[in-house]
């Protein structure tokens, strides 16, 4: 592998990221699958780096979920998401940071839609206008939570107790990327690195002392999609699209799964689970998954988070022997209480995946 | 093991690593004309039982050909011998012989 | 120095075009920008269809230059004028050169298969373009991966960079397909006991013995063809590359291993092509390559009396066509300057 193929790549595939100010609109469903990406994200870019960003209580669904399994209309979906520029415009912001990668795509989707076709922006005004009497200013600048953490991985790096090495060999840690498909996909140009090798998270794993592996499968989707998943009769095509790519990423033994979108990582720990129960398959060592983390839960981490904080209690795929690995402390038998102390309850244990 | 309404399903691609080749290297070694073809389907266009059921003489050659060997003995059933492909093929594929073939070969091959 | 044609491009066709004029009784300067005439049949090996070194060509072709030419290397022009019937070219750090007529020979260049990023050319060690492999037979070097092992697979892949809408190239580079079928047999030629695989769309195989060339590779050779493009290449953990594409003809997609990868790059008009054509003047077409006046009656001619086009810089040709189109355009060349007395 010629790495300096690859960085001439990366640098023909640069963005502009805004640098502060910014307004915060959230997944729909990432705060039930990963409860503490999102808050984690927020409380790094207050306490660590100082930033404004702001959300506006009274924000919605941008409607991509129901965009791409057909429910919802484009023009519905573009006056959504007027609405969210509106929201953004009378709170005084340019600056739009997303949370979920749909989203992403989405908008951009919708401002690329009007910037060729000003006249379906007219038309979006109208509609805006007349439901809600809103107006609105297009954001100077759209950027995905990711590219905003990839920013300023330098100073998260400075600012961290830990690197991503295993603290017992002394070796970094090998671990896989995975982009959600609406992030570079749709729009090449649009994600850092471009579509075939996108750099936004191998940006954050080298920065922090991690090594990213290619492996054969590593361009394929994990199948989250919308409409496929939505009806379970379809699902053995999505967890087809996962189990691809684990059996293809098990001979390099990655320490761990990094994602940037809120389907791929509940996918990929979640199947990891149903694998287990339908075929008694395992891909991580001594029976465990391979631990799939979001950017956010890997940047708490090396900030020295609590893990518990960061919400990986709730992965299917225990993240302990990574914690191990990297030598962060945890108090195992604090897990399943919640913020007073109460017990939350224990989910029971898989029949093959290990579990603590 | 649980089921969860769905089945994990198969990769249908042809995976040239896994598949045999054996029938299709006994065969060229019998007789190299099969390396001919070139996929233009004139044995398929002329064929007499593929006007009737559903059978793709052309497919099942090039089938032979990527080491799929496994549909082949219940498709070459569907052969009626009439040798019409022999007579057109214009890279001189010996196709009925290679029809024949296909069942000794199935045969020693197991 | 005042010389009755100027021959810009020092390939085969600005080769022959300069021998012909010559011997038909013009006094010629040849210009060309790189230290050695020859251009791009210099880095060949061996030649479709027949196999012939292309050493012999190129041999001819020199020889064929009588000593009256005046050959200029390193020249880079950098403008033309035009005053009533004569013609400046003026070259960098050297006197400018005069003609009565102007023969562009300036060719093509190799289309960069790093654009292709799908196929991984310049990051995965053991993918090689078929530039890279006939210089590693020219310079009588082995086939081995990047480990220095002898393949066992090797894999050729079709239309790179050409018949693409994606790199803006939508036409087809013409002898990139039996050229593919020419190294494909090569290759078993040193390596007999290796599987070689062409990835195609069509299989151009225009010209005289092109297509008995397929058929001995098929069938002499073994050589398998696959109807289907290469979609994307991942490298596996021995850096051996995984291929994807379709096998059309069953309809199925299809995937294998394979140790060495070949991409077969089209042409791209040269950057001198598109440098004097805009010193010039002159008109491109939608695929920019140089137009001639008429493509079935006078394509060696341009709408600029005393300016004629021979060789690649008109689209993708073979070398047998190049040397039969440089001596076409010498005799246009003679036909002008013989009615401007």
């Amino acid at each position: 592998m010629k790495i300096e193929g690859k960085r001439r790549i990366w640098k023909e595939y640069q963005k502009e990221i805004a640098g502060d100010h910014y307004f915060y609109v959230r997944s729909c469903v990432r705060q039930n699958f990963f409860p503490g990406s999102e808050k984690t994200f927020l409380r790094i870019l207050k306490e660590v780096l100082d930033k404004d960003i702001y959300e506006n209580p009274s924000h919605t669904t941008c409607s991509g979920i129901g965009y791409h399994s057909d429910i919802v209309r484009f023009e519905t979906s573009m006056t959504m998401v007027a609405r969210q520029f509106a929201l953004m415009t009378e709170a005084g912001y340019k600056n739009l940071a997303t949370s979920c990668i749909t989203s992403f795509g989405l908008y951009t989707e919708i401002l690329e839609t009007w910037h060729h076709f000003p006249e379906v922006e007219e038309r979006v005004r109208k509609h805006l206008k007349n439901a809600t009497g809103r107006e609105f200013e297009v954001p100077d600048n759209l950027s995905h939570a990711s590219d905003i953490i990839y920013k300023f991985r330098n100073e998260i790096a400075s600012k961290g107790k830990l690197r991503l090495i295993n603290h017992i060999t002394g070796k970094p840690l090998r671990a896989v990327e995975h982009i959600g498909c609406h992030y570079s996909r749709m729009f090449p140009i649009k994600g850092i690195g471009g579509a075939e090798y996108p750099y936004v998270l191998t940006g954050m794993i080298e920065e922090w002392g991690g090594e990213v592996i290619d492996y054969p499968e590593r361009r394929h989707c994990c199948g989250f999609g919308f409409r496929q998943y939505l009806i379970q009769a379809n699902r053995g095509y999505s967890i087809a699209c996962s189990k691809k790519k684990f059996d293809s990423m098990r001979p390099y033994k990655p320490d761990f799964i990094l994602t940037n979108c809120p389907g791929c990582p509940m996918f990929l720990d979640r199947w990891q689970y149903a694998i287990s129960e339908m075929e008694g398959i395992t891909y991580g060592e001594n029976g465990f998954g391979i631990p799939v983390l979001t950017y956010e839960e890997l940047a708490g981490m090396i900030l020295g988070y609590n893990p518990w904080d960061l919400g990986l209690q709730v992965h299917q795929v225990p993240v302990e022997p990574l914690l191990d690995k990297i030598g962060i402390p945890y108090d195992q038998s604090s897990k399943f209480l919640g913020k007073d102390g109460k017990f939350i309850g224990k989910p029971a244990s898989p029949a093959f995946l290990k579990f603590l | 093991m649980k089921q969860f309404g769905y089945t994990i399903l198969e990769d249908r691609s042809i995976d040239i690593d896994r598949n045999d080749q054996r029938i299709r290297e006994f065969l060229s070694l019998n007789d190299p004309s099969i390396n001919a073809c070139i996929g233009c389907g004139s044995c398929t266009a002329t064929c007499t039982a593929g006007h009737f059921v559903d059978f793709n003489i052309r497919r099942v050659h090039t089938f032979l050909r990527r080491g799929e060997a496994h549909l082949l003995k219940e498709e070459i059933q569907k052969c009626m011998f009439c040798g019409k492909c022999q007579l057109i093929c214009p890279r001189g594929v010996n196709m009925r012989n290679l029809i024949i073939s296909i069942n000794s070969a199935i045969e020693r091959m197991g | 120095m005042s010389r009755e044609v100027i021959v810009i491009g020092g390939g085969i066709a600005g080769i022959t075009a300069a021998s012909s004029l010559s011997e038909s009784g013009s006094r010629v300067t040849l210009l060309e920008k790189e230290k050695y005439i020859g251009g791009h049949v210099k880095k060949w090996d061996r030649l479709f269809p027949s196999f012939r070194p292309a050493n012999e060509v190129l041999d001819w072709a020199e020889k064929s230059m009588s000593s009256d030419i005046e050959v200029l290397k390193e020249a880079t022009i950098t403008s033309i004028k035009r005053e009533g019937d004569k013609f400046t070219v003026y070259i960098q750090n050297d006197e400018p050169v005069t003609g009565k007529a102007i023969v562009l020979a300036t060719g093509y260049e190799l289309f960069d298969a790093r654009k292709k990023e799908e196929y991984g050319y310049g990051i995965y060690d053991n993918v090689l373009t078929s530039a890279d492999l006939e210089a590693i037979f020219r310079e009588g070097k082995k086939i081995v991966t990047a480990d220095g092992k002898t393949p066992r697979r090797v894999g050729i892949v079709h239309c790179v960079g050409s018949r693409d809408e994606k790199v803006g190239n939508l036409y087809c580079s013409k002898v990139c397909c039996v050229t593919g079928v020419k190294q494909a047999i090569e290759i078993k030629q040193v390596l007999p006991g290796t599987d070689v695989y062409g990835f195609y769309m069509d299989l151009r195989m225009f010209d005289r013995h092109f297509e008995e060339l397929y058929f001995e590779a098929q069938q002499k050779w073994g050589i398998n063809f696959i109807r289907g493009r290469v979609s994307e290449c991942a490298e596996n953990e021995d850096r051996s590359i995984l291929i994807k594409t379709e096998d059309t003809l069953t309809g199925k997609p299809l995937k294998m291993t394979v140790d060495v990868l070949i991409l077969l790059v089209g042409f791209i008009p040269s950057v001198e092509t598109n440098k004097l054509a805009s010193m010039l003047g002159l008109q491109t077409g939608d695929d920019g390559f140089l137009l001639s006046m008429d493509e079935h009656t006078q394509d060696n001619n341009t709408a600029i009396p005393g300016v004629f086009l021979t060789g690649a810089l008109k689209g993708p040709t073979s070398i047998i066509n190049s040397i039969a189109d440089a001596r076409s355009t010498a005799l246009q060349v003679q036909v002008y300057l013989k009615s401007i007395g």
